[in-house]
């Protein structure tokens, strides 16, 4: 009894290691980087497209609107794909082609970034270049890759909110003699619905969290980009790009630039959580 | 028989989620005598089977009020060694349970986790449990194969192996036989009968054939309440307690 | 004309399996595009020899030394912590208040992107702690990276071991901690071991973070706390630089041979654990 007390405070201690570290990741990243947000005015980082660090200009308004556009096309493509592929592994595929599609899905998890950075610039520049004109380098090239990138995630887990409907619903519809599609769009997706949302909402986080293989496509202009073939620098390859040589004010901006990420996702991760709480809720009272 | 109580239960009564599922029992188990536990489902008396052992401790939301004194001290004091408890009143599931290793270490756990560590001890028990539960002669040649291969009667037989290797001085069986064929019901009543020179057996039963057949006195449970409680015999041939009746002859339940 | 259900599925389900066709094919495009231009590049001496003049010559041995270094070292943290939050989440404990905290941290930590960990990891352990460039800096920021995974996974791992293993377990006389390492983390392991493999994965292919902890030296590493360049790093280097594409096509495919091997221990050590439920 003793020593199954001891085991129990020890496991408690370790068990708070996760919660720990969010805080200090928090503390620190936050400690670094909101000084420079209150001395150049919240105004002026986050309003002004002027990014000139030697002369202590610090504007990241441009990023911002890079990374949200970036995003913004990559979930198009994400989510089309991923619900596409969701469906059909759920609905349409028979067993035996299930158990190829889902481990390649998971193969296209496992790559990692800046391989889908390098083919985007070894295959796909050149040919947005060609055929849509631009540098390549653009909006379009990264939300392409990037929609690849988060295709897996908003797969898997709408393959498991799609599986968690009850089965009832599904051979309900079909008795009543709906085809296999009404039932999938009306019955499935529908009772679905709120889980592929918080799917989509984590997709897109982990779009705007990218950092290698944007850098490596999006082409890291620092003017407003005014149509999808323009290049554009996101918020997270201001930091990766610039972390190498950056001191003083110019390395606590870029801290500063992670605060701004940080806030993003955690709002959008929010979002996602409260959402599938919510669905998990109404399936419960089901 | 009155002085070599095994275990006295004194006003005890079980709850979960603040629900009384156990109702103030009052009853004493003797050693060497087999008590059956009959009654219509929801009557608590798994609830009282579980109890015996402490099993109920797993469910977050039990609590409980009164006594169960073994060995002159309750086993609900903050001072019992909860483990030694367990293997001292051993338990038999209703469902087969085998865990997902060989037949010796399912049999050999026990002794394991109560650290005996010499393999001239463990080989041991684990013969003398499968002796006890008539397994033996099946099973020795294949005691390292997974003990899933065996058939359903075999594996309650293992699993009744498994709790005598502990030498425990109580046997607490949960519907051992409601899972099983004529032919293993039979052989585990075998079992149960030669057990009883050297154990206290509890056995729930929903069947009151096996209770008439293999016990020596018997509850009968309704609700949460022990309503009779007499020798076997006379509980079914002459129940004190018209509900006793109405159950025995098949009106309810 | 009226669309008839019938056809409107025939179109739809022919769009879905046109998506679903052009994924598997962007798959294996990748895969065999890399490999196409790597393999012929990959030889005994290019996995076993120093990179000479910043990569352009030799091979990629302290690279593969020090992403063996990095990852090993942050799963060897990662994976106890991991398996330890989960039994007490799971077997220690019932759900309340903490718990909802420690899920809440688990999935926050879950969401940041890489490159904030890549941050934190260089105020707090590279400039704070004094750790400087590092092995133990990167595999520090790695084990937090990849923290959530194994909680996750054997989480779904232990809740997948049946109650009753459990009351067999106390019931035969075990303390709750025999209960936990003989019988729950016995028939859990196939799917620890999943999730342990993935975070290796996760490990190799990470790049930003272990960039700003783990820094590019080229050469040997001769402490944990020497600077290491991974090899998805050093293909960054090679490839964005452009200082030697034969070079970054090689060590691509070392990585993607790598990831494809991982992804395979994963699916077996999954139908394993598959198998052993059912």
């Amino acid at each position: 009894m003793k020593q199954d007390k001891i085991i129990q405070i020890a496991l408690t201690i370790v068990a708070l290691s996760a919660i720990s570290s969010l805080v200090l990741i928090t503390v620190f990243v936050f400690k670094e980087g909101l000084p420079i947000i209150l001395r150049v005015g919240a105004k002026d980082f986050f309003l002004s497209g002027d990014w000139y660090p030697g002369e202590g200009k610090f504007g990241i308004m441009n990023m911002i609107i890079g990374s949200l556009a970036v995003t913004a096309g990559a979930i198009i493509i994400g989510a089309v794909f991923g619900l596409g592929c969701a469906v059909v592994l759920t609905q349409f595929a028979p067993r035996q082609l299930v158990v190829i599609l889902k481990p390649a899905i998971e193969v296209l998890a496992g790559i990692p970034s800046v391989v889908y950075g390098f083919i985007g610039v070894v295959v796909l520049v050149p040919l947005v270049r060609e055929y849509l004109g631009g540098p390549g380098l653009s909006i379009l090239t990264s939300s392409i890759v990037l929609g690849i990138m988060v295709l897996p995630t908003i797969t898997s887990i709408s393959v498991d909110v799609i599986q968690a409907v009850p089965k009832s619903y599904r051979d309900g519809a079909i008795a009543l003699g709906a085809t296999r599609w009404q039932t999938t769009h009306m019955v499935i997706l529908k009772a679905a619905k709120s889980g592929i949302l918080a799917a989509f909402i984590l997709g897109m986080g982990r779009a705007i969290g990218e950092t290698m293989a944007v850098i490596m496509v999006a082409g890291n202009a620092l003017e407003l980009p005014h149509s999808i073939l323009d290049p554009v620098r996101t918020l997270t390859s201001n930091i990766a790009l610039e972390m190498g040589y950056a001191a003083g004010e110019h390395r606590q901006a870029l801290f500063a630039t992670g605060v701004t990420l940080f806030v993003i996702i955690m709002i959008l991760n929010t979002i996602a959580l409260t959402i599938s709480r919510r669905s998990a809720g109404k399936a419960a009272k089901k | 028989m009155s002085d070599n109580a095994k275990i006295i239960v004194d006003k005890f009564s079980a709850f979960y989620n603040q629900a009384e599922v156990l109702r103030q029992i009052e009853l004493s188990i003797y050693s060497k005598e087999r008590l059956a536990i009959i009654g219509p489902a929801n009557s608590g008396k798994s609830t009282f089977l579980r109890s015996l052992n402490r099993l109920n401790d797993l469910h977050f939301h039990f609590s409980h009020s009164g006594k169960i004194i073994f060995d002159e001290k309750d086993i609900y004091d903050n001072t019992v060694d909860v483990p030694s408890l367990r293997r001292r009143i051993g338990m038999v599931y209703a469902v087969p349970a085998p865990l997902p290793c060989s037949i010796y270490d399912n049999v050999a756990y026990g002794p394991k986790v109560s650290g005996i560590k010499s393999r001239s001890k463990l080989d041991e028990l684990v013969e003398f449990g499968l002796k006890k539960a008539v397994l033996w002669d099946e099973v020795k040649d294949r005691l390292k194969e997974p003990a899933m291969n065996l058939s359903g009667g075999q594996q309650q037989r293992m699993c009744l192996a498994r709790v005598l290797a502990l030498q425990p001085e109580v046997l607490l069986l949960d519907e051992p036989c409601s899972g099983l064929d004529p032919i293993s019901t039979a052989k585990i009543e075998d079992a149960m009968l030669e057990l009883k020179s050297s154990y206290a057996v509890v056995l729930v039963t929903n069947n009151t054939k096996q209770a008439a057949r293999a016990s020596d006195r018997t509850a009968f449970f309704l609700m949460g309440q022990l309503i009779e409680l007499s020798r076997t015999d006379e509980l079914f041939t002459n129940p004190a307690d018209e509900r006793t009746e109405a159950y025995i002859t098949g009106q309810f339940g | 004309m009226k669309i008839t259900p019938a056809a409107s599925q025939r179109f739809v389900v022919a769009f879905l399996w046109l998506i679903t066709s052009i994924t598997l094919l962007v798959l294996l495009f990748i895969i065999g595009y890399i490999l196409v231009h790597g393999l012929g590049h990959i030889n005994w001496s290019f996995l076993t020899e120093s990179s000479r003049r910043m990569g352009r010559e030799g091979g990629i041995f302290p690279m593969i030394v020090g992403t063996i270094l990095v990852t090993g070292l942050a799963v060897i943290i990662a994976a106890p912590v991991g398996v330890l939050t989960t039994i007490y989440l799971t077997e220690y404990t019932r759900e309340g208040k903490l718990t909802s905290i420690i899920r809440f941290g688990t999935d926050c930590l879950a969401a940041i992107p890489s490159i904030i960990f890549g941050l934190f990891g260089f105020v707090f352990f590279v400039v704070v702690l004094r750790m400087g460039f590092s092995i133990i800096s990167g595999a520090l920021t790695l084990a937090i990276m990849v923290l959530p995974t194994i909680i996750r996974t054997s989480e779904e791992a232990i809740r997948a071991v049946p109650k009753s293993y459990r009351e067999v377990s106390y019931g035969l006389g075990s303390t709750r901690w025999q209960m936990v390492t003989k019988v729950v983390l016995k028939s859990a392991l196939p799917g620890i071991g999943t999730g342990i493999v993935l975070s290796i994965g996760r490990c190799i292919s990470e790049t930003a973070a272990v960039m700003l902890t783990a820094g590019s030296a080229l050469r040997m590493p001769d402490s944990p706390f020497a600077s290491v360049r991974t090899l998805s790093l050093h293909f960054y280097i090679l490839s964005r630089e452009g200082i030697s594409m034969e070079n970054a096509y090689a060590t691509a495919s070392v990585l993607i041979i790598t990831i494809l091997v991982i992804n395979v221990i994963a699916y077996l050590l999954m139908r394993r654990l598959a198998a052993k439920v059912r």
